[in-house]
């Protein structure tokens, strides 16, 4: 017994693990998380085509950003995604068939049919209902934070946007409210280089996104968003500043948009195939899968198993979710209150009488 | 019962909602050292403290954006616009998201804030500090609207409003503030949403208001009395959830009916009241439905009282009712 305490670890010396790394055991979860994400991509933007869904909007080359950030945070931390996030709601366990079922807004659609594919919600995951209108979740993350310090939690609240955000007006304010309340608020720019058509030199002439917090009184950083490791060190880091009581921080990471905006947008109008290129060759799954093959940590055998494992999960989810039943008709009258007012219950009861053709109220 | 006026009405139902429940918090633009440009929050910082009255920069997008927050992770914020002219950087919080966040997310993230906002005209206040624009806010699926004309009434909406599971516009006659003085019942004082308060009883002619022009058309009833019209006057005190039974029976006994608000005519409350009585109870009707509202104009300032509805233009609108059958 006296000898082991006379080994035992000295207090004073600091640990050999930086807390800030991302722990090594979580790299191949972490790669898996993001060709989980690409082989959604990849096959929900073939089933718009084929008209089995109506729209999506995919994530490709932000992988890293959001699996290195959802990994960084806690379960009790929340979310307040813009509608590009869906890498971060599957690694905070959202299912993946929960995500099908929304993308095709059938009766077992957590957000029951309402919105379109990529406005996800998923309360067991704390991921706030997500919105097409731009930045308004901002001021909302930052007020979820203010709520926090009210009660004492030690949490944080992460506010999720892009690089076209940052002109919005809820940018301003939340950014402002988050630096004069010390709010424990993450702001996560995804720099993915475009809006829409808009390229990022036109969304504002500062040299950075990140240097904006400077003029809201907290730290800015830039990170690489397609490195999964610098990304969820600065996360990290971050969330330790914000538990503690030092207030936010906004991280841009800068990324790239791989894909269109949406299955409705041609990205060929507006930005140059070299430029695409370019980017590809900067991948965030190919560069994690280098140093996943380069330390030994998979094999190309062990890799192809991975792509072929989530092609197969995800092919299996939407076979289930195509199997589900729609939304019933009168479902359309429910949650617009807690309970139905007196006018929305008549419009209910007429809606429901089979006598007469469907379609707007009579 | 403690004699109040109408904005004392509110302030004490702020603090009885804040001292029953310590999830209750108020925010908005000089409201805590300064207890509001009206008063209505005043003494409310010194009971509670910075934490729970909260002066905000000046960004109404953000007093509406983080009172949404809040009430997401659990807390039961009321947001003050200190004019309801003011609003409208909020209008994006409040009708895309405020209004739609239990709908979008399929019942997940129930969303209760209620917004207090001085409304309406009659203070010198000019194009900025005068508008009634409660329709914007009607129209929106997924708000309740609001608007006392009593200080009881105030004080016991206010309280429902606070205690209920939905947004609340709650919308407060500032040109009665301190012009009306009443009874207001002490505690816990709530007046259920959805159920209209017969002002006044009367067979001859039904008159519909809300608001600051609650008195004035009772003045307006005061006065067809002497002209042996009994008029009654009828407050539906929200318009969102609309008693529409309270007033579909006023009319049925009636058959006549006038709308009276001080917002602009076109796509005004009074249209939407009108349709339903022409949908439900026409054939009670004698008479065409009348408006009396403000102009089609913006407000203006040092005509003021010619855009605002009066006793005399309504007894007008009521006696041609009357007249015509």
């Amino acid at each position: 017994m006296a000898s082991t305490a006379s080994v035992a670890p000295d207090p004073q010396v600091p640990p050999t693990t930086d807390p800030f790394d991302l722990p090594k055991d979580q790299l191949l979860p972490a790669y898996r998380w993001m060709v989980l994400s690409r082989a959604i991509d990849e096959r929900c933007l073939a089933l718009q085509r084929q008209g089995r869904i109506g729209f999506y909007a995919p994530l490709m080359g932000q992988e890293a950003a959001q699996v290195g950030c959802a990994l960084a945070v806690r379960p009790d931390d929340w979310m307040f995604p813009a509608y590009r996030e869906l890498a971060v709601a599957l690694t905070r366990g959202a299912s993946l068939t929960s995500v099908l079922d929304q993308l095709m807004g059938n009766s077992s659609d957590l957000t029951k049919g309402r919105q379109m594919p990529n406005h996800f919600a998923f309360a067991d995951q704390h991921y706030v209902s997500a919105s097409s209108p731009i930045g308004t979740q901002i001021t909302q993350a930052v007020g979820a934070a203010m709520a926090a310090q009210r009660r004492k939690d030690p949490i944080v609240t992460v506010a999720f946007f892009g690089d076209g955000a940052t002109s919005s007006n809820d940018f301003h304010a939340g950014m402002n409210f988050a630096g004069v309340f010390r709010t424990p608020t993450i702001f996560l720019c995804q720099n993915n280089q475009w809006a829409i058509s808009l390229p990022r030199a036109k969304q504002t002439r500062s040299k950075t996104l990140a240097e904006k917090a400077d003029a809201y009184g907290f730290p800015g950083v830039v990170v690489d968003g397609t490195d999964v490791r610098a990304v969820y060190r600065a996360v990290a880091e971050a969330r330790q500043r914000a538990v503690r009581g030092d207030g936010p921080t906004m991280i841009e990471a800068q990324v790239y948009r791989l894909g269109p905006h949406s299955t409705s947008d041609d990205p060929k109008r507006y930005r140059s195939d070299e430029e695409v290129a370019h980017w590809k060759e900067r991948d965030p799954l190919t560069r994690l899968r280098g140093e996943l093959l380069a330390a030994g940590a998979v094999d190309a055998a062990g890799d192809q198993k991975i792509w072929e494992d989530a092609r197969a999960q995800v092919a299996a989810a939407i076979a289930e979710s195509e199997r589900i039943a729609p939304m019933a008709p009168d479902s359309m009258f429910g949650d617009v209150f807690s309970v139905p007012t007196p006018q929305l219950e008549e419009e209910q009861r007429s809606f429901d009488a089979s006598d007469r053709p469907h379609g707007g109220a009579p | 019962m403690t004699e109040l006026t109408l904005v004392q009405a509110v302030n004490r139902g702020l603090a009885e909602a804040m001292r029953s429940d310590p999830d209750v918090l108020i925010l908005g633009e000089d409201i805590g050292v300064n207890g509001g440009v009206f008063r209505a929050t005043e003494g409310l910082f010194k009971e509670f403290g910075e934490s729970r009255v909260i002066d905000t920069p000046l960004s109404e997008t953000g007093i509406v954006g983080t009172a949404i927050g809040m009430a997401l992770y659990g807390l039961k914020p009321i947001a003050e616009i200190q004019f309801l002219d003011f609003i409208y950087p909020a209008f994006d919080q409040i009708v895309s998201e405020l209004a739609k966040m239990r709908y979008r997310s399929g019942g997940q993230f129930p969303c209760h804030v209620v917004i207090r906002a001085p409304y309406g005209g009659g203070i010198k206040g000019g194009l900025y500090h005068s508008q009634s624009t409660e329709a914007y806010f009607c129209h929106t699926a997924g708000l309740k609207v609001a608007i006392p004309s009593t200080p009881a009434d105030a004080k016991g909406l206010l309280l429902t409003a606070v205690h209920d599971e939905d947004p609340v516009i709650f919308l407060e006659p500032k040109r009665i503030y301190r012009a009306v003085t009443g009874e207001v019942p002490d505690g816990d004082h709530r007046v259920p949403f959805g159920s209209a308060r017969v002002v006044r009883e009367g067979s001859d002619v039904s008159l519909f208001a809300y608001g600051a022009m609650v008195p004035p058309t009772v003045e307006a009833a005061d006065l067809l009395v002497k002209e042996g019209i009994r008029a009654e006057v009828i407050d539906p005190r929200t318009l969102v959830p609309l008693d529409e039974a309270a007033i579909l029976a006023s009319v049925e006994k009636t058959g006549r009916a006038v709308v009276v608000h001080e917002a602009a005519r076109c796509c005004g409350f009074g249209g939407e009241l009108a349709a339903i009585l022409a949908e439900k109870a026409f054939y009670s009707l004698k008479a065409p439905i009348g408006r009396v509202t403000g102009y089609d104009t913006p407000f203006p300032y040092a005509l003021e009282h010619l855009y605002l509805p009066n006793a005399e233009t309504i007894a007008h609108a009521a006696r041609s009712a009357v007249q015509a059958s």
